[in-house]
């Protein structure tokens, strides 16, 4: 679940206020709006990597308005990925649950259980240099997951890729949702994105977010 | 045109040495004890200041590159000071600032006017400014959205720097040091002022050929010359097949 109460958060000159909003357990929640809206902003509030300036953010029964980063029990997917080049795809599977100090063979069994969730097995020992788009997407989803976050947040993932891979990516994340039941917040600007996926629908426009019904993603368009 | 005559210059400068340079001179001055000394004093100064320089300049790079702090533009302009500064200044300046009182207060404890020491400072003060630069358009290339990644996924500040950051700097950390090594070895005005150039104690290669061409054994300052020649060669040579190219030239 992700609750947040009166949220204001600055970026330089830019604002979001007043921002209430509720995502329930195992629900997938799209976030709509325009670029320069405050969609990034209010996601790096959530996160932890932007300091709020007012208001509570809660993740499940937990208040994480004041937590680092790696407290908050988060799946952060970037916008560009931001895959760490200097690892292979199976490091970046282990390397939250190796910070975590779990052990070896915990590490290995998750590693195969994600990579076979993802399809992505016969890469876990290549470095993320010449992987393609949608190859990039599930190694950062796969990251994202490790640790079994309690959310999941999905900025613009699938922006950059071509229409035949964003539909399969859909299938993809439908598919990881049903099976992990992680409460997943997707950002994008993309109706067709929202259509195919949101079970709730919320709106960053006028410095703020607001619910919005289904439907209106079908009358938009 | 222009540029060829300038190509052809370099090139003419380095074949006069080795021409003028024998294998006779060459050993004869690895040979001399004085020449010897200076080779290892040189080495090993060269070594500790580039490792100082890296102590100094990685973090000091990468707070400068992730953090926005007050004093972040003053720390900024002061880094390029030891760049533009002539380097007799830079030895004056050492060697008053050792008269000071809290200089002289260093040296009741460990000798550093005239002494080794001295030489390893004055060639900290340049080589660790270009150092600096170097590793700051390193990290600056670097997005740093894979380290807040890394701090979602339960890393600190310090792992998300040693885990990420540092593994993809690490090119940069070899031109940075490539590059303070060469500076050093050639560094000659500052350790002249702050270190003097006295024989079997603070004598380094440059020092060497300026002692040599004093007396007017033009031979010996030749060989050394050729010496440092080729080590400056052999670390351009590091940082070519290394693919480096691209932050050496954006710093220089």
């Amino acid at each position: 679940m992700i609750q947040i109460e009166q949220l204001h958060a600055r970026a330089g000159q830019f604002a979001i206020r007043d921002v209430n909003l509720a995502v329930p357990q195992g629900c997938y929640a799209v976030l709509m709006g325009r670029t320069g809206s405050g969609k990034t902003t209010l996601l790096e509030s959530i996160c932890g990597l932007r300091q709020i300036v007012s208001g509570r953010i809660r993740i499940g029964d937990r208040d994480v308005s004041d937590l680092k980063p790696g407290e908050r029990g988060i799946g952060l997917v970037p916008q560009d990925v931001a895959l760490f080049p200097t690892m292979t795809v199976r490091q970046h599977l282990a390397f939250a649950l190796e910070i975590r100090r779990r052990p070896p063979d915990a590490i290995a069994d998750r590693v195969e259980e994600l990579a076979s969730l993802l399809g992505i097995a016969h890469l876990l020992d290549r470095y993320t240099a010449g992987l393609s788009g949608g190859e990039s997407q599930r190694v950062a989803l796969g990251r994202a997951l490790s640790f079994r976050p309690g959310v999941l947040l999905l900025d613009e993932p699938l922006s950059a890729l071509d229409e035949a891979t964003r539909d399969e990516m859909h299938a993809l994340l439908r598919d990881v949702q049903r099976t992990t039941g992680v409460t997943t917040l997707h950002i994008t600007h993309n109706r067709s994105e929202g259509r195919a996926l949101a079970q709730k629908l919320f709106v960053a426009e006028a410095n703020t977010v607001r619910e919005a019904p289904l439907e209106e993603l079908a009358k938009r368009c | 045109m222009l540029s060829s005559v300038y190509i052809i210059l370099i090139v003419a400068m380095l074949a006069a040495d080795a021409t003028f340079t024998t294998p006779h001179h060459l050993l004869g001055a690895l040979n001399s004890p004085e020449i010897r000394f200076s080779v290892r004093l040189s080495l090993i100064s060269c070594t500790l200041t580039t490792l100082l320089s890296l102590w100094v300049s990685v973090p000091t790079a990468y707070l400068m590159s992730r953090f926005r702090f007050p004093g972040r533009r003053a720390m900024d302009a002061i880094l390029d000071i030891p760049i533009v500064l002539p380097p007799l200044v830079v030895g004056i300046s050492l060697l008053i600032l050792f008269q000071t009182p809290p200089g002289q207060f260093i040296e009741r404890f460990i000798p550093v006017t005239y002494a080794v020491p001295s030489i390893v400072i004055a060639q900290f003060a340049v080589a660790c400014a270009f150092a600096v630069r170097t590793m700051l358009v390193t990290f600056d290339q670097i997005p740093q959205r894979r380290e807040l990644v890394a701090l979602t996924l339960g890393c600190n500040r310090a792992q998300a720097f040693w885990r990420i950051a540092f593994p993809e700097a690490r090119r940069g950390i070899l031109t940075a040091a490539t590059l303070a090594w060469a500076r050093s070895l050639g560094e000659f005005g500052p350790i002249l002022v702050f270190s003097g150039a006295t024989r079997m104690r603070t004598e380094v290669l440059p020092t060497t050929v300026f002692l040599e061409l004093s007396v007017g054994n033009l031979e010996a300052a030749v060989a050394v010359s050729m010496l440092m020649i080729v080590a400056a060669l052999a670390v351009l040579g590091i940082a070519r097949v290394f693919g480096l190219r691209a932050p050496l030239e954006r710093v220089l």
